[in-house]
């Protein structure tokens, strides 16, 4: 093991680590905001609504994130409408080809997490909601979503780091991101033990930070459930 | 005739499940102050009747008026009735105080954030306004000390009369509770029943389905048993509990108390 190798290049793979944070950051805050709509769609009790989000859902669940990765940053380049259209300001960038591809199937991924917690929520809470006249959209902000907010917390934040570790995909596309970094200087340097060793410790602490995020979260949004009253006002009941 | 307004009005309410008929054209009128105890066997339809009245369970045939509105209905795809305009069942599910029998607080919010949620949503009460009724209530139900703690931490007992509070926070022209103490533990049932009998002392207007019949008989002023989807029979508790007119009363009477 050489370690000035690695001490001479982690101000490098740093930098790499920066645009990994940043394409799983982007793409994850877009890709939720995608999910939620996708989510409530999926959870109507209508065929109708449900087939178009199932479709989308299914494509990206259903093929490699690589093959998205190719076929949004090779293959919209062959069609000659798309480098004449004002797509091509976007398309013709690795970062946003990359970010397009990252942001659709998390998008995917997270719209089926998000549909089977606002399908877990017992169906009374929904009823309580309901008998108080609160409209659709009413209940839907302030119950369904909070409530499967909660439910889809543990779920997503694996999501997340899942996210983290697929975003090494990027550096296919020429995107100098940690994995892409750790490659490129390991061509010129020949050590790949120490590259990749490096590497990889900077995602395990990537890692450790987001499992570390989201377990803050959940303490604080479903502290409901953990919530414990003074000890001396338990089960005490003044009339 | 006394000078005394309708509250509630159902008029020949059918349900079907399927082939399964759970209400055969049901018809019940209350007075605003009545406090009207359903009973009857299980399956007989109690439950299912509450809930057609708000429309949490759709009748297949029958009119429902409160107050003096009539709730507009239509026929919907399934042969069921819907609700004509989804605005008028919102306007009126605001003035129906509901109780259910496994309480369905939401467990995301605290007690306080429970009962003030509908109040200022719906009814678009400031906080302020909606904090001080919530916590006049919560002080009536005896749960002050526990404005800040969730669902999750209260008893049964505890919970159902948080809902109650969160029912009345809305003050509602009729309180519906379906089977309010089924679900407690018999030690916690007590509480419940007694936070009911002042609110019908207050004269407020209930129905209430109860198998809890000794708590039916002193509080009601009518009393409904129901078999198979009908009205067996209907009248005071003292004409239903000591000089039922049905056989069918007689033994469901005689194997209840």
């Amino acid at each position: 093991m050489n370690w000035d190798i690695i001490i001479k290049y982690y101000p490098q793979l740093l930098e790499g680590a920066l645009l990994t944070l940043k394409l799983v950051a982007v793409s994850g805050i877009i890709g939720v905001m995608l999910a939620v709509p996708m989510a409530l769609l999926r959870a109507s009790p209508s065929p109708w609504v449900r087939v178009l989000p199932f479709c989308f859902i299914y494509f990206f669940r259903g093929t490699p994130l690589l093959i998205q990765i190719f076929l949004i940053y090779y293959g919209a380049s062959q069609f000659e409408a798309v480098r004449d259209s004002v797509l091509w300001v976007v398309l013709k960038e690795p970062y946003w080809c990359a970010i397009i591809a990252f942001t659709l199937n998390t998008a995917a991924y997270s719209a089926e997490l998000f549909r089977g917690a606002i399908q877990a929520i017992p169906k009374g809470e929904l009823e309580a909601a309901d008998a108080f006249g609160m409209d659709w959209l009413l209940k839907t902000r302030r119950i369904v979503l909070p409530r499967a907010f909660g439910i889809a917390l543990p779920a997503y934040g694996n999501e997340v780091v899942l996210m983290l570790k697929s975003s090494a995909l990027a550096s296919t596309i020429t995107l100098m991101d940690l994995t892409g970094m750790a490659r490129t200087i390991q061509a010129r340097t020949y050590t790949p033990v120490e590259l990749f060793t490096a590497a990889g410790f900077i995602y395990l602490l990537m890692a450790g930070v987001v499992i570390g995020l989201f377990r803050f979260m959940e303490n604080r949004f479903n502290r409901y459930q953990y919530y414990k009253p003074n000890v001396d006002q338990m089960g005490v009941d003044k009339p | 005739m006394p000078d005394t307004s309708i509250a509630l009005e159902l008029t020949d309410i059918h349900k079907s499940y399927g082939s399964l008929e759970v209400l055969k054209g049901v018809s019940l009128k209350a007075n605003d102050g009545d406090v009207i105890s359903i009973l009857g066997s299980s399956g007989s339809g109690k439950s299912t009747l509450l809930r057609c009245i708000n429309l949490l369970e759709q009748p297949a045939k029958g009119r429902v008026v409160i107050g003096g509105e009539e709730l507009q209905l239509k026929p919907g795809k399934s042969g069921e009735l819907e609700a004509a305009s989804r605005k008028q069942l919102e306007s009126m599910r605001s003035r129906i105080g509901f109780v259910f029998q496994s309480f369905n607080l939401w467990p995301h919010k605290t007690i306080l954030g429970n009962i003030i949620e509908a109040p200022m949503h719906v009814l678009k009460q400031s906080r302020e306004q909606a904090v001080e009724r919530a916590e006049g209530l919560l002080k009536k139900v005896g749960l002050y000390e526990k404005r800040d703690a969730y669902p999750g931490n209260l008893s049964g007992g505890q919970q159902q009369r948080v809902a109650i509070a969160r029912a009345l926070a809305m003050d509602p022209q009729v309180l519906l509770f379906d089977e309010p103490t089924s679900a407690l533990d018999p030690e916690l049932v007590n509480e419940v029943l007694s936070v009911m009998r002042e609110l019908a002392d207050e004269g407020r207007t209930m129905l209430i389905v109860t198998h809890e019949m000794r708590f039916a008989r002193d509080v009601s002023s009518q009393v409904v048993f129901l078999h198979q989807g009908q009205i067996e029979e209907i009248g005071t508790p003292e004409e239903v509990f000591d000089n039922p007119k049905s056989q069918r009363v007689r033994d469901f009477m005689s194997s209840h108390s």
